[in-house]
């Protein structure tokens, strides 16, 4: 036990004097929150501007009323020079161009750049539309929609980036000091020396795993701390703690993974470009950094079997959807099993020394 | 358990082959408690690795060693304690200072940190504390390590070529440490490429080349047997080499450099004579064996080639 806080403690003094370690630790990640967030900013509704080109009956009769309420999703705005009309739908300025043809003819000029506004300003004129005729036949529709967002009304992109980033913040840590601490211990010749002092093989793994348990939950704590203030607005859900025993597992989970890739790996340099190559497409492929709804069938299939993956769903699901212990603990559960199992493997393959 | 309670090391036809390089050769020796001993080789001679093995760092291929009663290989917890190792390359955590490398190790082993710090009094390093190993000279880096190998007082010290790389001070300091951890009836086993060293330190020695012990035994008897002529030498001039040679016969092996006379014999008293009748003793110089001639008869090659 002594000996186990003692080469944590030199290892944590080893890691704060390090600069790259702290930046790419610590630093990184968080900048990448700060940046997402503010790109990401605001950005969720689907919002189209349409250009009215000359006089449009459905548009000019509408009530003040009725204005109000289409303006919430699809700004009209007026330009009388069609071609110029045109131009700004062409480069995406705005999202379609409608035209009255003739008396009963509307024309709605697109651009198929943007499938997604395309279908989204189509979708909306062809409301206007339908309205308008419901109108025209003088009685009360038979059906009406209304419509209402299951999560809470302020969902912003910042509920899913920061358990996405905060996912993968710890995930590269936790491969990171595992794969480098001990092939640069074993470079150093460190691990040799120590085989020569009454330590045993679990303290020696021990220590950088208790170093990267607390960094994990420095991380979860500046990340929620950045992530919750006003301007970012993230809005911590109902058991919301679960995230800590979240972090914990997910930490261990690549720290074993990290712990395979470190017993393989010869120098420090193939230990990180392996950490790199590990975390890096598991991170894409995982929708930490965007969500993976609109990703191929294939891709959802291998997110299926990455940790982050379901590391990042639960702490989505405890962090901003309010989801509680039910759905954490099958993720908790399945992370130590990957952690267990390539832990054990792991230490079977375990070398004190290079020659 | 083999070889009696008074060894501290008996080891038994050890052999260690690297690929092609047969690098540890059938090495048997034994080390007494409490005994100072030298491991004396040219480079590559084989001296790391059988330290390596007796510490239990490696398996060799052949062989049992036995230290302190107990089996260094397989890893042997009851051993690691007993035992401090100075490597001859330095292992420290990166960033440390000298003060944190020690204490570090001093807690591995659970030695209180007063004794760290009297220890980094002990070679010499408490104006380095602060500072971090990286930044240590060569020599402050190697007293640093042997302060390691020697915090938590073990029984059995390894040094692989602790002197290496210190200044005289420093080495005769080290001496001096090595000396009363050894009057306090700790064993010591040393490699060394100096052998004046060797000579001042060790009870007992053992010359190695290719891999096998090719002589072990007390300096001065080594000497002894070696039965090496007395070099005497004086200034030039005082007496012309001619001279010497029709003078002093067969028995004299005479040579003259520009500088000195020198006067190889084994039987010293008729040349003693017939400088003393010359008048030419100013200068003299008398010199008899050393562990280097010893070395150099039997590796065949000067020491530092
Ligand atoms: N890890 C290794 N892999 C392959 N060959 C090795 C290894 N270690 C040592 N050797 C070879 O074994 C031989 C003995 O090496 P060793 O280090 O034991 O010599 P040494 O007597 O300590 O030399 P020096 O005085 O230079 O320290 C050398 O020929 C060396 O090249
Ligand atoms: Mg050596």
């Amino acid at each position: 036990m002594k000996a186990f806080l003692s080469l944590s403690r030199a290892l944590m003094v080893s890691n704060f004097r390090d600069r790259t370690w702290l930046f790419f630790t610590v630093l990184f990640p968080l900048m990448f929150l700060l940046l997402f967030g503010v790109l990401f900013k605001g950005g969720t509704a689907a919002h189209s501007t349409v250009l009215q080109v000359g006089p449009v009956r459905v548009l000019d009769s509408m009530t003040p009323a009725e204005r109000a309420q289409l303006g919430r999703s699809l700004t009209v705005k007026r330009d009388d020079d069609l071609a110029d009309a045109l131009r700004r739908v062409r480069d995406g300025t705005d999202d379609g161009a409608l035209q009255q043809s003739g008396s009963g003819q509307l024309l709605l000029h697109f651009s198929a750049g943007d499938q997604t506004r395309a279908a989204t300003v189509q979708a909306l004129v062809n409301a206007v539309v339908q309205q308008a005729n419901q109108n025209a036949t003088g009685r009360p529709p038979a059906w009406s929609l209304t419509t209402a967002q299951v999560e809470d009304r302020s969902t912003k992109p910042i509920q899913y980036l920061t358990p996405g980033l905060l996912g993968w913040a710890i995930a590269t840590s936790g491969t990171f000091s595992a794969a480098l601490t001990l092939v640069a211990w074993r470079r150093k010749r460190i691990l040799r020396r120590l085989r020569l002092a009454p330590v045993g093989l679990a303290g020696v793994i021990a220590a950088p795993t208790a170093v990267t348990l607390l960094v994990a939950l420095v991380q979860t704590a500046v990340f929620l701390a950045v992530a919750t203030l006003p301007y970012y607005g993230l809005r911590l859900t109902g058991d919301w703690w679960l995230a800590v025993p979240l972090v914990l597992s997910g930490s261990l989970c690549f720290m074993s993974i990290g712990l395979l890739a470190g017993s393989f790996a010869k120098t420090e340099n193939a230990a990180q470009s392996a950490a790199q190559l590990i975390v890096l497409p598991m991170a894409f492929l995982s929708g930490a950094f965007f969500p993976l709804d609109f990703a191929p069938g294939w891709v959802r299939g291998i997110a299926q079997v990455m940790p982050l993956h379901h590391l990042a769903t639960a702490m989505q699901d405890v962090l901003s959807r309010g989801k509680g212990v039910d759905a954490a603990l099958p993720t908790i559960g399945g992370l130590l099993a990957v952690a267990v199992v390539l832990c054990a493997v792991s230490l079977r393959l375990f070398r004190w020394d290079d020659a | 358990m083999t070889g009696d309670d008074n060894a501290a090391i008996t080891a038994d036809g050890l052999r260690k082959r690297y690929g092609a390089v047969q690098a540890v050769d059938g090495v048997s020796l034994s080390v007494r408690r409490g005994e100072f001993f030298g491991l004396l080789g040219p480079n590559g001679a084989g001296k790391t690795t059988t330290l390596e093995i007796l510490e239990g760092l490696r398996e060799p291929d052949e062989g049992t060693a036995t230290l302190l009663g107990e089996r260094p290989w397989p890893r042997n917890p009851r051993l690691l304690p007993r035992i401090g190792v100075q490597l001859q390359a330095s292992a420290f955590f990166e960033r440390l200072t000298a003060r944190e490398q020690l204490a570090t190790f001093a807690s591995l082993y659970g030695v209180g940190l007063r004794r760290a710090e009297e220890m980094l009094a002990r070679v010499g390093l408490t104006e380095f504390a602060g500072t971090q190993a990286e930044k240590l000279s060569g020599g402050q880096a190697q007293r640093l390590s042997i302060a390691c190998a020697l915090v938590h007082e073990p029984e059995l010290v390894f040094l692989d070529e602790p002197t290496t790389g210190l200044d005289p001070q420093a080495r005769r300091n080290l001496w001096d440490l090595l000396r009363e951890i050894n009057a306090d009836g700790r064993t010591v086993v040393l490699t060394t490429h100096y052998l004046d060293e060797a000579e001042i330190l060790c009870d007992r020695v053992a010359v190695m080349d290719h891999g096998r012990l090719l002589r072990t035994g007390a300096p001065a008897a080594l000497i002894r047997e070696l039965d090496a002529p007395t070099r005497i030498s004086v200034p030039s001039g005082a007496l012309s080499a001619d001279e010497a040679r029709t003078r002093l016969g067969k028995a004299v092996e005479v040579a003259d450099d520009g500088v000195s006379l020198v006067l190889a014999t084994r039987s010293p008293a008729p040349v003693l004579a017939l400088l003393g009748e010359r008048g030419a003793l100013h200068g003299l110089e008398v010199r008899g064996g050393t562990l280097e001639d010893v070395f150099l008869h039997l590796t065949g090659r000067a020491f530092r080639e």
